[in-house]
């Protein structure tokens, strides 16, 4: 059965090392739903949070074919009932005098923030899980969305144990 | 201490690693290099296409066990290295690919000769560099030895910007190896080898699956002594041949699309196969959804990717062929002593039969010119003591079914990319590595034509290796496809007559001879092998022979299609 898996890779912080790994997705026909990337507490490592759409033997093989590569040092496939998930996301919505309470609103009960004003538009930036997001944009969409941007799901396990 | 340049220091690290040799050709961005190779005690053989040297590098490599080095230029020199190292990847074996590259400044400038080959070459390495600091240079070069030799062997490519060879480093300094993701594991879980004993001691019919990862482990005597303490039969890959001795006589050959009916029977009956250091290729399983349908498999790797990639795998044992085979047999042992020696007889009756069965016999042959005849001939006249290095197609396959091979690294073929035009070159890098031993490469008329050109690399440099082509003026694998799936619709794999070997030989300064008669077939073989330079033997076979058994692609393995 197929499914979204959060993996959460470990790499040496060496250039190259990003694209060797969507290299590796790509000619293994896995599909990745969203990847984001940064330097972690030592800044010799960097942290990559990638969405694969998988099913548990391909995931597998995923796993596997990822510990191949020199540069990757860890991997942890990260079980959804015990994380901290997060993904952060900028929002410009169609906003004119008449919607533009109702917007502002809505952005107050998501406790999401506004970051850009304009005559026709307001610019929403807005940090949660993902039902928290898909949530807001459903909400948002009968306004009109002009554009969206979004980083990618970030998550830690729960607990100290690393 | 002083300083020295970079491609002094490069030479000084090769030299600590071991090497002693270098297959390559010069360029523009690789001058530094060679000016320090011509100082330097390491023999370098110049090729005549940088393909010849990276599948030189390759056949020295599996000939010798040692890693094959091959360097070339930036831009057309290292992309005409790209197919030899798919060809290394594929097979696992240790070759370090040496690239020269515009100067750092210029990279990424479309500069002259400038090509991203660490990009290319990603997916076909096992690791590669691109070294950005002089300071570098030596702890990469030692971490590109180490990966390409350890664990699963496979290419490294390093590629080296003119401007850090013509750099000045301190003469003495100290690496340090330290790999954070990469720990190969080589000694097995004890749980799951005791496991692993446990079902093969209950098991009625197994059968010991044996391929490359025997052979880069140095696992053969182990791997004997369990085939002969277990007392059951052993297939081979195309990659492991002579791993297992062929005229052994638990040995059933090699299975798969090709493979021997012994073998490929063997595998439909068993209910535990032994797999060790093999990939269940497509070539071997056929339809994966039948293969093996009725037995447990005990999946032997050092790669763990490899276990459960192909087939469903019930005891997974990844380590090193020799120790887990070693820890092992101890167990097994163990099992035997405490509860006896099962019966497998009827097992081992009923393949030894199948292979009776199978076997040439000798009378009644054909007078036409047959390629079985011609390689059991050479053979013979080897003792079964050369190595045998082949091209890809009909050329290849005839030579695994014929040639008996006892002991490995004694048959170098293409088996995971099937590169036409490997033989020679490769047949060139056995024989510098192995100067003592008969190399001979086992070619096709269409192979042998893709890299001709490294003829004047073997008798330039007195590389006494011996061609010997079954000509039959086809791209003969081809046209059998075209022949049983495609109506005998020839289209452009007649290649009949497209050069005279004998003159092409010659002009090369070798000593060529082409046999047209069964007669003359033993004369020229013993000729050819005693003769101290290159030699090409045209041997003009019969057009439409076929390879015989096959399974077509996608059915199952023990559909064979067989000679009448």
């Amino acid at each position: 059965m197929s499914g979204n898996h959060i993996i959460s890779v470990l790499v040496e912080n060496k250039s190259g090392v990003l694209a060797k790994i969507s290299g590796l997705f790509s000619r293994r026909g896995f599909n990745i739903e969203s990847l984001a990337v940064g330097p972690t507490e030592d800044e010799k490592i960097s942290r990559i949070t990638i969405v694969v759409n998988a099913e548990i033997h391909s995931l597998e093989q995923v796993v596997k074919q990822l510990y191949k590569l020199i540069n990757v040092i860890k991997i942890q496939e990260l079980d959804p009932s015990n994380i901290v998930e997060r993904e952060l996301v900028l929002i410009k919505v169609n906003a004119d005098n008449s919607t533009r309470a109702e917007i502002l609103e809505i952005v107050d009960i998501f406790r999401a923030n506004i970051v850009d004003v304009a005559k026709k538009s307001l610019s929403i930036e807005i940090t949660g899980n993902s039902r928290k997001i898909q949530g807001i944009e459903e909400l948002l969409q009968p306004y009109g969305i002009l554009e969206l941007v979004r980083t990618g799901k970030i998550a830690l396990s729960r607990g100290s144990k690393k | 201490m002083g300083k020295i340049t970079g491609a002094q220091m490069l030479i000084k690290c090769l030299k600590e690693e071991g090497v002693e040799v270098i297959f390559g050709f010069p360029g523009g961005v690789v001058i530094p290099i060679y000016d320090a190779i011509f100082d330097s005690d390491i023999r370098h053989i110049l090729v005549r296409h940088e393909q010849g040297a990276v599948h030189a590098a390759d056949g020295y490599a599996r000939a010798t066990g040692k890693v094959g080095v091959c360097l070339a230029t930036s831009g057309p020199g290292a992309t005409n290295l790209i197919t030899g190292i798919a060809n290394a990847y594929m097979d696992s074996v240790p070759v370090v690919a040496i690239t020269g590259q515009v100067a750092t400044d210029l990279i990424g400038t479309d500069a002259f000769q400038e090509a991203d080959i660490t990009g290319i070459t990603a997916p076909i390495t096992k690791h590669n560099y691109l070294i950005q600091d002089i300071k570098d240079l030596p702890v990469i070069i030692k971490e590109a030895f180490h990966i390409a030799s350890t664990g699963r062997p496979g290419p490294v490519l390093i590629d080296i910007p003119v401007d850090i060879s013509k750099g000045m480093i301190e003469d003495n300094i100290k690496v340090e190896l330290k790999l954070e993701g990469y720990k190969p594991t080589y000694i097995g879980n004890p749980r799951q080898i005791l496991s692993a004993a446990r079902g093969i001691y209950e098991s009625k019919k197994p059968v010991i699956f044996a391929g490359g990862g025997i052979v880069s482990s140095g696992a053969s005597d182990i791997l004997t002594e369990f085939a002969h303490t277990l007392n059951i039969p052993v297939i081979t890959t195309l990659i492991g041949k002579g791993a297992f001795s062929d005229a052994d006589e638990l040995s059933v050959g090699m299975a798969g699309m090709h493979g021997t009916k012994p073998a490929n029977l063997s595998f439909t009956g068993t209910d535990m196969i032994i797999a060790v250091g093999v990939r269940f290729d497509d070539r071997v399983t056929g339809k994966l959804s039948e293969f093996a349908k009725n037995s447990l498999v005990i999946h032997i790797d050092i790669d763990p990717a490899e276990i459960g990639k192909n087939v469903k795998v019930d005891i997974p044992i990844v380590g090193d062929a020799k120790s887990v085979l070693t820890d092992l047999l101890g167990r097994y042992k163990e099992l035997v002593e405490k509860k006896g020696e099962p019966d497998r007889k009827e097992w081992l009756d009923y393949v030894m039969a199948l292979k009776k069965q199978c076997a040439f016999k000798p009378g009644n042959e054909p007078e036409s010119l047959k390629p079985g005849y011609i390689i059991r001939k050479i053979w013979e006249a080897t003792g079964g003591d050369a190595i045998i290095c082949t091209e890809v197609g009909q050329n290849q396959m005839w030579a695994a079914q014929y040639f008996k091979c006892l002991k490995p690294r004694t048959f170098i073929s293409s088996g995971g990319l099937g590169t036409m035009g490997f033989g020679l070159p490769a047949a060139i890098g056995a024989k510098v590595g192995c100067p003592g031993k008969t190399v001979i490469d086992i070619a096709g008329d269409g192979s042998i034509q893709m890299n001709s050109q490294e003829l004047a690399t073997a008798v330039l440099n007195k590389i006494p290796v011996k061609i010997m082509i079954l000509n039959n003026g086809y791209l003969g694998l081809v046209r059998q496809w075209q022949e049983l799936f495609w109506d005998k619709r020839y289209s452009h794999t007649d290649i009949v007559d497209s050069v005279d070997f004998v003159k092409l030989i010659e002009a090369y300064g070798g000593v060529g001879f082409r046999v047209t008669k069964k007669s003359e077939v033993e004369s020229t073989i013993k000729k050819a092998l005693e003769i101290d330079n290159v030699v090409m033997v045209d041997f003009r076979i019969e057009r439409e022979e076929n390879v015989y058994p096959m399974v077509p692609a996608g059915y199952p393995i023990d559909q064979m299609i067989e000679c009448e």
